[in-house]
Order: C-alpha cells, then structure tokens, then sequence
C-alpha cells in the first residue's frame, strides 16, 4: 500500500512553526528597545520599574531637538522634490514613448537601489568636495533627493499599472486636452500612488545614516547621525528612547503606505471616479 | 504622449541621478589614479599605487613586499557576504512558501509583517542587537538567571555576531522576490507532481526550485550587494576587531585620508555588485528563453 498523498499541497506541517520563529526573529530585539525605554533604570537591561523619564530628557535635550529639526527639514525638502521628479518618470515610464534606451532610463533611476550605500556616501562626498560644494543642509537635501527618488516611483509606477488606460482613454476620446486629462483623471487616479512614494521617500529619508555621516558638515547633523554618535558613547535609556521615537515614526508611515497600498483600497478609490462618469 | 514629453518627463530625474551619482562614480574611479594628498584629497601625479596598495606594501625606496592584510578584508567581506545570502536564503525560501499557501488576506498580513522592519532604520535594528548580546545582555542575563552559565559568553564583537546583524537586516530582501515568483507559479504543476506520485522533496528539487530560480537569483544579489557593502552591523557588533571592506572605505576619507585608495576600494565594491548584477540578468534571460 502507498502512503497517504498529500493533495492538499498547501498544508505543510511545520512550515507555520517556520514562519512564525522568523518573524518572532525579526520582531524581538525591536520590542527589547521599545520596552527597555520605559524602564526606569539608569542600566538599560535591568527592569526596576515604568517611567516616561528617558523620553523627557531626551525630548528636552537642546542637541537631540536640534538634529531632530535638521532631520525633518532635510526629509522634508528631499520628499517634495524627490516626489515631483518621480511623477514626471513615473509617467514617461507607465504612459510614454517605448524610446529607444528605455531600458537604460530604467536602469539610471535605479542605480540608488542597486550600488551599496557606502559607495554612495564616499562618492558623493567627493563629488561635493571636488566642486567645493559646502552650502550645509542643501549638500544633504540633494544626496537625499537622489537616493529617494526610485523609493518614491515604485508605488506610483505601481499605481498607474493597476489603475489601466480605460479613463484616460475615456477621456482623449471625449476630446481632453492631455493637461487637461492629466489634471483631472490621471492625477487624482494615481493619487493612492503618489502619496504612497511620498511617505516611503520621507522615511527613507529620515532613516538614512551613512550618506548623512559621510556628507553632513558641521552645523548639519540629523538625528540618526548624533543617535549613532550616543551610541558609539554606550548602551544609555537616552539612546533608547529616541531610537523608540524614531521606530514608531517609522513603522507608523511604512503601515500608512501598506494601508493605502491595500488592493481593497485601491479598487474602491479606482471605481469612484469611474462611477462619477456618467454612462449613455 | 508624445516622443518630447516623454523624454521631458524623464529629464529631472534621470538627470539628477546622473549627475549626482554617475558622475560622483565616474570621479572616484579618477580619484583611484590619483596620489593621495595629506590632509585629504588628492593631487597629482596619476598612479596605480592605489590598486598596488591593496596587495603589496611599498617601502620608501619603492619595493614591494606582499602584504595581505587588505586581501583578508576583502576576502572575509566576501565571505560574510555570502554566508547572509546563504542563511538568508534558508530562512527566507520556506518563509516565502508558507505565506504563498496562504489565503490572499493572511498572505497580505504576513508580507507586511515581513517587509515592515525593512523600513525601519538600520541603526536602530542593529543597536538591538547590542541589547540583547552584550555581556550584561538579556540573553547572557537569561542564561545566568538558569543558572546554565557562570560568566557571561563573549556574544557580542565577533563574526557571527555580524554575521546575525546582516542576516536581521537584510532578510526581507530575499523573501520579497522569492514570494513573487512563488506568486506566479502554476499550482497544477505542483498538483501534477503530486499526482505522479512525487514525494515533497523530489517536488521541492525538481519542480519549485527550478520554476523559483529568477526569484532566487533576485533575491541573492539584493541581499549579496548590500551585505558586500555593509558599514554599520561589523562596525557596532563586530567591535573593530572585524574590519570589513566597507569600514575600511570609510576610515580611508575620515582616519586614515587616503582617498586614492578608498575610491580604489569603493570601484572595487562596485565592480563586484555589477558583475553579480550581469550574472544575474543572463541567468534569468537564459531560464526565461529556455521556458
């Protein structure tokens, strides 16, 4: 006699337990941070009691608020331009000619994806003391626009690919004008898509460590890089309690994006505007 | 949409990304050939002593003796850098399997789950780590508390411990692709194997693999590239006793201000992560013309 043959494949013993130990991986060392924060403890990893104290101090400490501000602007002015430009590509990409090196375009805005950050850092570090380029927060503004700008296209190439021609085609049949179509199909059509790179730009953004080491001058330091300097000091509450803050910012954008990204989301946004149309 | 809006569209971005990456690299590769200036930067006249540098030390009347102490950094950076595309590889196929034999809602939830920590900042990932290694640690306080050890074990700077902080960091780069290879495949394949009587693992060998490669091969270099390049997880778990290639790049445009042989090493990098990249594309072209 054969053995029982598993015809229901997709049940496989074992592989749950799997999955569930792997994200238990991913997941324990950021709830450790997150928990040890609220300790009241001066030693980190002696639980003596919940406090809000680390958070206070660190809320209040001049040089942490002061990176913090250089932080959001610099994020801030890199989503904003790395978004404007990723609509425009995004666009050329999804809608526009099939040209000749389209493959190569392509291949240009992923480059920051590709080559390792380290790579980045130094080679925008010398391209910027080369032209002797020392105009402060600007420096990290374009090293940050450059690296966010395939983070901010891929939703909204993405978006246009899902949402298909069927309105725009619509439209340019009823005689729009493609500024026209633009303004009022495939703009609030991709809408989802753009808001979408926006967030992950801002949190790629704010993230970044290594190309902000590298660049940064004097008088420009954003929050990661003065964190990473408190830590090469030593394992302190203060630490964990801006790298809490900066966690929940973070994971709080990235599940905003996934929320918005939803293929629910996304079919009810898609069948509002077509709905509005009227049929004959 | 005509040619010229097309070509206008895509200007700003490719433009900004040309010139300020193409052009920084295309630099740097200029800068390997250059002689290193004292106090940063560099000067003329061009050399190779840069590439000469990573082989063989040169004394003041110019002879060369071999010296491989860059060789072993560049050597044990490859390696770690294969070993978490290894490992992340081995955590990260099954991971993918499970959450494609899923129903669609679950599948959203755990590719959430899973892609979510890649978003939040690699500093803070890896700083958790350092919690929970050290020698006043959780887990070494753990194990005390059992009583299964006396004295706290040396967890933290050394290999695996980078090793553990690369595999942390970059295994949902592997999951991703995998599951959207996974995605696509066509589960009567699956059922036909079953049905002639394959057991899972001659399914496993003969069918999923094979059908996953491009997945796979996406997989590798996303997890490969990064990790060849790493700065920060042998920096604060290896305790600087493990130099990797991408700390010794950093120290040469901040300590050590030799920037001819920090470019040299930063196209070296480059260089690997584009052939990988080629390796990559043919393979995949070579199964998709083959299917």
């Amino acid at each position: 006699m054969r053995k029982f043959r598993p015809f229901d494949w997709r049940h496989n013993p074992g592989f749950g337990t799997f999955t569930a130990l792997t994200i238990l991986f991913l997941y324990a060392p950021l709830v450790v941070l997150v928990v040890y924060a609220f300790n009241a403890n001066r030693l980190v990893t002696i639980w003596s009691g919940f406090s809000l104290k680390w958070f206070v101090q660190a809320v209040n400490d001049g040089n942490i608020r002061l990176a913090a501000e250089t932080s959001l602007i610099v994020a801030g002015c890199a989503t904003v331009c790395a978004t404007t430009f990723a609509i425009a590509a995004a666009l050329a990409f999804e809608r526009g000619w099939n040209f000749l090196g389209r493959g190569i375009a392509v291949g240009v805005v992923m480059i920051p994806l590709v080559v390792p950050e380290i790579v980045v850092a130094v080679t925008t570090l010398i391209f910027f003391s080369m032209l002797d380029m020392r105009i402060g927060m600007l420096n990290l503004v374009i090293a940050h626009t450059v690296f966010c700008i395939p983070f901010a296209m891929l939703p909204m190439q993405g978006r246009l690919r899902s949402m298909g021609t069927a309105c725009e085609d619509a439209a340019r049949d009823l005689y729009g004008s493609e500024w026209r179509i633009f303004r009022r199909i495939t703009l609030p059509l991709m809408a989802p898509g753009i808001v979408a790179g926006a967030i992950l730009a801002f949190v790629s953004s704010l993230d970044d460590f290594l190309i902000s080491f590298m660049v940064s001058g004097a008088g420009s330091t954003t929050l990661p890089v003065y964190v990473y300097g408190m830590m090469r000091q030593g394992v302190t509450p203060e630490v964990n309690a801006v790298s809490t803050i900066l966690l929940l910012i973070s994971a709080g954008l990235a599940v905003l994006v996934f929320l918005l990204s939803r293929p629910s989301a996304v079919s009810r946004t898609a069948g509002a505007p077509a709905s509005a149309v009227p049929s004959s | 949409m005509r040619l010229k809006t097309t070509l206008l569209l895509l200007l700003p971005a490719i433009g900004l990304i040309f010139l300020f990456m193409v052009i920084p690299m295309l630099i740097s590769l200029l800068y390997s050939f250059m002689t290193a200036n004292v106090y940063g930067g560099v000067t003329m006249p061009l050399t190779v002593d840069a590439y000469v540098q990573m082989l063989f030390d040169q004394d003041f009347s110019g002879n060369l003796t071999f010296m491989p102490d860059y060789l072993w950094i560049m050597l044990r950076s490859f390696y770690l850098a294969v070993a978490t595309t290894v490992l992340s590889l081995a955590l990260g196929f099954p991971v993918a399997w499970y959450i494609m034999c899923q129903s669609p809602a679950r599948r959203t939830l755990l590719l959430t789950l899973v892609t979510l920590p890649f978003w939040i900042n690699t500093l803070i990932r890896t700083y958790c780590w350092i919690l929970l290694l050290r020698d006043s640690g959780l887990v070494n306080g753990f194990l005390q508390y059992l009583g299964l050890i006396d004295h706290p074990l040396p967890l933290l700077y050394n290999q695996p411990a980078v090793l553990l902080g690369l595999v942390y960091t970059f295994l949902p780069f592997m999951v991703l692709p995998i599951y959207a290879t996974l995605e696509r495949l066509d589960p009567r394949l699956v059922e036909a194997a079953y049905d002639l009587y394959a057991s899972r693992w001659r399914l496993f060998r003969r069918v999923i693999w094979p059908l996953t490669k491009p997945g796979i091969a996406a997989g590798t270099v996303l997890v490969f590239a990064p990790a060849l390049g790493s700065f920060l997880q042998p920096d604060m778990l290896g305790g600087g006793k493990q130099l990797l290639i991408g700390s010794l790049i950093e120290m040469q445009f901040t300590s050590s201000r030799n920037w001819p042989f920090g470019s040299a090493l930063a196209i070296l990098v480059t260089a690997a992560v584009i052939l990988a990249l080629i390796l990559q594309s043919r393979r995949t072209k070579a199964m998709e013309a083959r299917a």
